[in-house]
């Protein structure tokens, strides 16, 4: 008995380890995206969930913002400004000595000025004179900083960046190279199982003979294609119907075999009663095969789908990058290039790149995997 | 473009089809109905409108491609001039070239076997214990992420600060904290590729994840049961049961897997472009596309070397559909 539970407990360790090791880069992508820049840039994540002590220099404001109360002049204000949340516990004047004061200690500065500065960053600095610098004075705190999160990424990222018209466009291009292949290869698989006409086994040998063609054999010579297209009649040779079209092309074998190996699996009494009864195939293809079909539709959609929203190749040789065309990941891999130590804008981006690929992984998740286990019987 | 010209574009792209298929059927019935005498070719007809535009499709993006590649790879930079062998002797000589076909007969050798590795143990694992689906669903989901995406998140894993500074990248943490010194991975040649291939690799276990979990399920209770009843051990169990009863699963996860990494692309381009020799086939295929204007001649035997890959698991495809169209 006790064996037993020793290596049940060490099973649950093992998968918890393989578990941990799955999760922590996306999470930690996650938190990241929340997270200030600012802090993002100089501390880990993982520190994001306690209080950390921080030492930052902020400046005071300079002689607009003075005050005139009976012999002194006064500056008040806040140290952070905006960002208020963190506690200052000590505080200093001078880069030799950053830790000089407690919070609430009168510290002198060089010229004889006064400054006072309270846990929540408000400070009082008193002159006897005018303040006659536009510019502040440096101060230097230690500040616990509790975690916060913020969502300013997002507003940067899909606004400024551009990543929302990208979000558009990626649309664009999914939709409809999910769907007409859906529409095209139902009636080629209908045609492929229940059809009898001269040719249909080599046809079948073709497609799953295409299933395993790497797509980048087509590349080149569809480009080529594209290009004189667009030459000969004045239009844009990558544009999006282009990459509907190719998208089509790459995804027609394993859309058709899948759609074949679903249908083949259909009584075939049922097809022969409808063919007595005088219905075309055109009837029997909308009448009973389609609504047959719906749940095979699902898991093929989801997986076409997902396949051309993550693809950066075709995106990148079929379409132009300017901001009316370009696709997410192309834009992310742009952001990468021009932004590489920008970790709020990369975090933020990729993490909009994936809302829709998890929203649909976690809402279609059964047809997902159906999909994927039917598609692996066969190459 | 606004939300509703692209709309538009969509709506209209995708009711063409629909509407080709509905109007060519539509009157091919409607002739029918007319004339009394059933029309010999009815039927052709209506094969050549289900077959029709998926056959075109098919033709222009697969069948021709294939062989205008293979034409083009003897042709020059431009595909005007016959060149010979001219390219492929070009390819044996170029040390890019040479380091891609090793970088790829790695990846071939590593992702496959720890993807399918992991996938089949945790697989064993998450069968066995209550929260084995939480667990599934936690390691299946980078299955639903780009590869680009899975880049930054990796890149971001990677990041490298100088010895003195806070680390922000995850692995460089871990070592610090351990006391070794932190290492700009990404950069290291030859080591750099097995932190590449660890992506793949942790977005292909959940494939195979969930193929080995679907497949578990039908090996026989009795089975493991009486394994278990005779006193073996769970190990002895995985090995000379599972194992043993999952071949055929295996065999098709590694092929999958097989032809995805001789594809890959997207990992590399995003994460080192090739630089510290982690060059691969299809990123410098792609490179040779648009460099210098593009050089067609090149970029056509890159991915022929890359269709050569796939041939034998496309023959061994082909044999099994054979035998399956036999019974």
């Amino acid at each position: 008995m006790k064996k037993i539970r020793l290596s049940s407990l060490f099973s649950q360790l093992l998968l918890l380890i393989f578990v941990i090791a799955w999760i922590a880069p996306t999470f930690g992508l996650f938190i990241s995206s929340l997270r200030d820049k600012d802090v993002l840039a100089i501390s880990g994540w993982w520190t994001s969930f306690t209080t950390t002590e921080v030492n930052e220099i902020y400046r005071t404001e300079g002689k607009d913002a003075q005050v005139k109360e009976g012999d002194y002049y006064f500056i008040k204000s806040n140290l952070f400004g905006e960002k208020k949340g963190k506690e200052i516990f000590r505080f200093g004047v001078t880069s030799k000595n950053i830790d000089e004061y407690q919070v609430g200690e009168s510290a002198l500065f060089k010229d004889g000025t006064e400054i006072t500065v309270l846990e929540n960053g408000d400070y009082i600095w008193k002159s006897q004179e005018e303040f006659k610098k536009k510019k502040g004075k440096r101060v230097f705190v230690s500040a616990k900083s509790p975690p916060s999160f913020t969502l300013d990424n997002y507003k940067e990222v899909l606004f400024k960046e551009g990543l929302g018209q990208a979000f558009l466009n990626t649309f664009a291009v999914a939709l409809p190279s999910t769907l007409i292949p859906l529409i095209i290869c139902s009636f080629f698989a209908y045609a492929l199982t229940w059809m009898k006409f001269y040719g249909r086994d080599i046809l079948l040998a073709t497609i799953i003979a295409s299933l395993v063609v790497p797509l980048q054999m087509s590349l080149i010579p569809i480009l080529t294609i594209y290009n004189d297209f667009g030459a000969l009649f004045g239009v844009a040779a990558k544009s999006y119907p282009g990459i509907w079209m190719a998208h089509t092309g790459f995804g027609l074998a394993s859309t058709t075999f899948l759609l074949w190996n679903f249908l083949k699996s259909l009584p075939q009494e049922m097809m022969e009663a409808a063919k007595v009864d005088g219905a075309t195939h055109y009837d029997t293809f909308i009448k009973i095969v389609v609504p047959l079909s719906i749940p095979a539709f699902a898991s093929i959609f989801i997986l076409q789908f997902l396949w051309v929203w993550n693809d950066l190749l075709v995106g990148l040789v079929f379409l132009d990058k300017h901001p009316s065309e370009i696709i997410l990941t192309a834009k992310l891999k742009e952001l990468l290039g021009s932004r590489g130590e920008n970790w709020e804008i990369l975090t933020t981006g990729a993490f909009v790149s994936m809302t829709v690929p998890l929203f649909i992984f976690f809402s279609l998740q059964r047809y997902f995997i159906r999909g994927l286990v039917a598609g692996s019987i066969k190459g | 473009m606004s939300i509703f010209s692209l709309a538009l574009t969509v709506l209209i792209g995708v009711l063409v089809f629909v509407a080709f298929f509905h109007f060519s059927n539509f009157l091919l019935d409607y002739f029918r109905l007319k004339t009394p005498k059933k029309i010999a070719w009815e039927n052709s007809i209506r094969v050549v409108i289900f077959i029709g535009p998926a056959f075109i499709v098919l033709f222009v993006f697969i069948i021709y491609p294939v062989f205008e590649t293979i034409r083009l790879s003897f042709y020059d930079k431009l595909g005007d001039n016959f060149v010979g062998l001219y390219n492929y002797a070009w390819a044996i000589k170029d040390p890019d070239f040479k380091r891609s076909i090793i970088n790829n007969l790695g990846w071939l050798i590593v992702v496959p076997t720890l993807s399918t590795f992991f996938g089949l143990v945790i697989a064993n694992l998450a069968d066995r214990i209550w929260w084995g689906s939480i667990a599934k669903s936690i390691i299946f989901m980078p299955m639903a992420i780009s590869f680009v995406g899975a880049g930054v998140i990796w890149k971001f894993m990677y990041d490298y600060r100088g010895p003195g500074d806070q680390q922000i990248g995850l692995l460089n943490a871990i070592a610090v904290a351990l006391g070794f010194e932190p290492q700009a991975w990404l950069t290291i040649p030859i080591w750099n590729n097995f932190f590449l291939m660890a992506i793949m690799i942790w977005i292909q276990t959940g494939l195979a994840l969930v193929i080995f979990s679907a497949a578990l399920r039908t090996i026989p209770k009795e089975t493991l049961d009486a394994a278990r009843i005779d006193g073996a051990s769970e190990l002895k169990i995985f090995w000379k049961i599972i194992i043993p009863y999952l071949e055929q699963t295996i065999l098709v996860i590694w092929t999958i897997i097989t032809l995805l990494v001789l594809k890959v692309f997207d990992i590399i381009y995003a994460m080192t472009n090739g630089q510290w020799q982690t060059e691969v086939l299809a990123n410098l295929m792609y490179d040779w596309m648009f460099r210098g204007g593009g050089d067609t001649g090149r970029g056509s035997v890159l991915a022929f070397c890359i269709l050569i890959g796939v041939i034998p698991i496309l023959a061994w495809n082909l044999y099994r559909h054979k035998q399956d169209q036999k019974v």
